[in-house]
């Protein structure tokens, strides 16, 4: 029997994402073992065309032309997991959603009319049909690992679907929030990165996006109680996952 | 396949890059008339939405710019701000900056060196194929490019887009003893730091130069990374210097049609920036061990201004500034005493700031406006990659034009030739380019 085949595709993005694959120095080697990586531009020139087994999607939809290369990419693939915030939400670039973009286009660039965009940064699942999410800004190596090894044995990854305050309590860091009336978005943000900021002294931005079942409007005081008004508040959430806190915000 | 009649390649997407784009070459009576780096990066519109943001919010948001170096863009945030705030950085907390970013110049240029780069001197696809003939070799590169990743990790709580970068400093600085098992894994990482050397020295580098003005910063007393001053050497030698709040009077940005990418010159004249162009500038103010290895490298003396300006051999010169960071790196832990606090104050004020540094892959500009409540009212980013465009294409059409006039090179040979080239240039796609695809014509 051959190997399964993986392939990782790029939409509107930093790369980050795709480069926490490269960043798994120990698995790296053992994993192109039990794969084949038919499709993978960031570390190899040899191509082959689909179907794909396992494809990984790093980026969001912000061109008509990537609108149609995403169905391309679905047909093409057995099981679609799209990897990061771009991929799941939007991503950064999702601002624009909440602004006029063609205003936007003649701040940055100096012949609008060069430029080719659509007016929203959209999710895959906006477009097509996704086996699983894994979230984050950028994803956790470690879970990336676990979604990879789950879909090559053939069952769901195991990722909980808690906040970050669990991930908090697991590494016993004091509650920032509690102890020093930090504002950290812990609470509704999903788990996966350990809880590295508040580790760090610092409130958690969101930048895993919206946990399972999150009470977003119930931390909207305790952030003005810490001293956030509501242009803070509203920056704070709408960052890197713009548009899924939006989305919780309206549920 | 014809011969001098007119004819058009399309070959796939450029790979091992960051990021995807397309290369346009035109060929007409054995002369090549244009080449052209397409740039399609969909828009993302940073400086845009960088408007209404609070003072302290450009280090975190600009480094989604790029997965590759998000250090490099919250440092030159950082030191944009600051500026335009009056504030300046306790010391202490500037060398713990640095080491932070060196830690990205070891896994960045670890990166490109072992998984971009060598492939093209081997003959094989990528890393992986070359693991399977040169295992350890890639395993070598794996280790180093860890080490890297390590300082990031402890320093800034993950390797991408770290987390513990502020205006000021940092949110937590570690103790000495939190440091201290760094130290073993880098000494172990200058070990394969100088076997990357003596590798990389045994490739074959065809013949190649580029013209263009190479242009980096100089710090007075220190390989410049996170500060210095813009200066640029000439071909004919010459070295001029401007100060920082003036870039954007001598960096002209340009935006043409083929390109989402804005194309720039310095003083209306090609430049390029990054490796070579830094080996250039600030050769004179490497370490010991560095020097050595660029003598091993058979780079000449930096310390009598060797210049490099085969871009074939920027492998050397990255493999060198590996050296250089770890040793760099392993300076600032063996001094290492834990700042009094982990930041310096950056209060709001209205002001225009600027910001300079070395990003693995080039000089990396910003420069904010801000109100008097500190809200960003304007913003602007000049990456290494938007710079370097011109020189590329430049590089491209020379190399093009050598290839096809010597011996009327076959379309996949010039293609593979033409990938290489831009692979030389470490371009970071992702913060200007989208898809990469090959078109030649010829007539
Ligand atoms: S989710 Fe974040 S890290 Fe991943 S590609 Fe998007 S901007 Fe980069
Ligand atoms: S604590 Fe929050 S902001 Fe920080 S890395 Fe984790 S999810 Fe992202």
């Amino acid at each position: 029997m051959s190997p399964p085949t993986l392939a990782v595709f790029k939409l509107a993005s930093c790369d980050g994402c795709q480069l926490t694959l490269l960043d798994c120095e120990d698995e790296l080697l053992g994993l192109a073992g039990r794969v084949r990586i038919a499709h993978f531009l960031e570390a190899t020139s040899a191509v082959r065309p689909g179907p794909y087994d396992l494809a990984l999607v790093e980026g969001s939809v912000t061109t008509a032309a990537d609108a149609e290369r995403i169905r391309a990419i679905r047909a093409a693939s057995r099981h679609l997991v799209t990897i990061g915030a771009c991929a799941t939400a939007g991503g950064v670039q999702a601002l624009r959603n909440f602004a006029d973009v063609d205003e936007f286009t003649r701040t940055v660039y100096a012949r609008p009319d060069y430029i080719d965009t659509l007016a929203t940064s959209t999710p895959v699942s906006a477009h097509v049909d996704v086996d699983f999410e894994l979230r984050g800004c950028p994803i956790d190596r470690r879970q990336l690992l676990e979604v990879i090894t789950a879909y090559l044995a053939g069952r769901k990854p195991d990722i909980p679907n808690n906040s970050v305050c669990f991930e908090c309590k697991r590494r016993g860091t004091v509650c920032v929030t509690v102890a020093h009336g930090t504002p950290c978005l812990g609470p509704v943000t999903h788990a996966g990165c350990g809880a590295i900021c508040p580790a760090y002294g610092r409130g958690c931005y969101g930048c895993f996006g919206p946990s399972g079942s999150v009470n977003l409007p119930a931390l909207i005081p305790v952030l003005n109680r810490d001293g956030m008004d509501d242009r803070d508040t509203e920056r704070f959430l709408h960052t890197f996952n713009t548009a899924a806190f939006e989305e919780e915000l309206r549920r | 396949m014809t011969h001098r009649g007119s004819r058009v390649l399309h070959v796939g997407s450029l790979s091992r890059v960051e990021g995807e784009g397309a290369l346009h070459l035109s060929v007409h009576d054995g002369t090549v008339t244009e080449a052209r780096l397409q740039i399609y990066e969909p828009p993302r519109f940073f400086e845009a939405f960088l408007r209404g943001r609070a003072h302290t919010e450009p280090p975190d948001i600009t480094a989604r710019v790029c997965g590759i170096c998000p250090v490099a863009y919250q440092m030159s945030a950082c030191a944009a701000i600051e500026d335009a705030c009056g504030v300046t950085v306790d010391p202490a907390l500037r060398e713990l900056r640095r080491l932070l970013y060196c830690g990205e110049w070891i896994e960045s240029q670890t990166l490109h060196i072992y998984l971009l780069h060598a492939p093209d001197f081997l003959g094989c696809d990528g890393a992986i194929e070359l693991a399977r003939t040169a295992r350890g070799h890639v395993e070598r590169g794996l280790r180093l490019k860890q080490a890297g990743n390590a300082i990031l990790e402890l320093l800034g709580g993950r390797a991408i887009h770290p987390v513990n970068v502020r205006l000021g400093g940092f949110h937590r600085t570690p103790t000495a003893g939190e440091l201290r098992p760094l130290a073993d894994q880098l000494k172990r990482a200058l070990d394969d730091a100088w076997q990357t050397v003596a590798w990389v020295s045994g490739f074959d580098f065809p013949d190649a130069e580029i013209d263009a003005d190479l242009f980096a910063l100089a710090d007075p007393g220190t390989y410049a990374i996170e500060s210095g001053t813009p200066t640029v050497l000439r071909a004919d030698g010459t070295l001029s210097t401007f100060p920082l709040p003036a870039f954007l009077d001598h960096v002209h940005e340009e935006h043409l049609p083929h390109s989402t990418a804005l194309h720039s010159a310095l003083d209306g004249r090609r430049h390029l920036t990054g490796s070579l162009a830094r080996f250039a500038i600030s050769g004179r103010r490497l370490s010991r061990p560095a020097v050595e290895a660029s003598l091993a490298a058979g780079l000449g003396d930096p310390r009598a201004g060797a210049v490099c300006r085969n871009p074939f051999r920027s492998i050397l010169v990255r493999a060198v500034e590996v050296v250089y960071a770890v040793d760099e790196a392993l300076r600032i832990i063996d001094t290492y005493e834990p700042p009094r606090r982990p930041y310096t104050d950056v209060p709001a004020a209205a002001g225009t700031g600027h910001g300079a540094t070395e990003a693995p892959r080039g000089l990396l500009y910003h420069r904010y406006v801000l109100d008097a409540e500190g809200t960003v009212t304007d913003a602007c980013l000049v990456p290494p990659t938007a710079q370097n465009q011109g020189a590329i294409e430049d590089d491209l059409r020379r190399t093009a034009q050598h290839a096809i006039t010597q011996r009327a090179s076959a379309d996949d040979e010039l293609t593979r030739l033409c990938e290489r080239v831009i692979r030389n240039h470490d371009p970071c796609i992702s913060c200007s380019t989208h898809f990469l695809d090959l078109t030649i014509d010829r007539t």
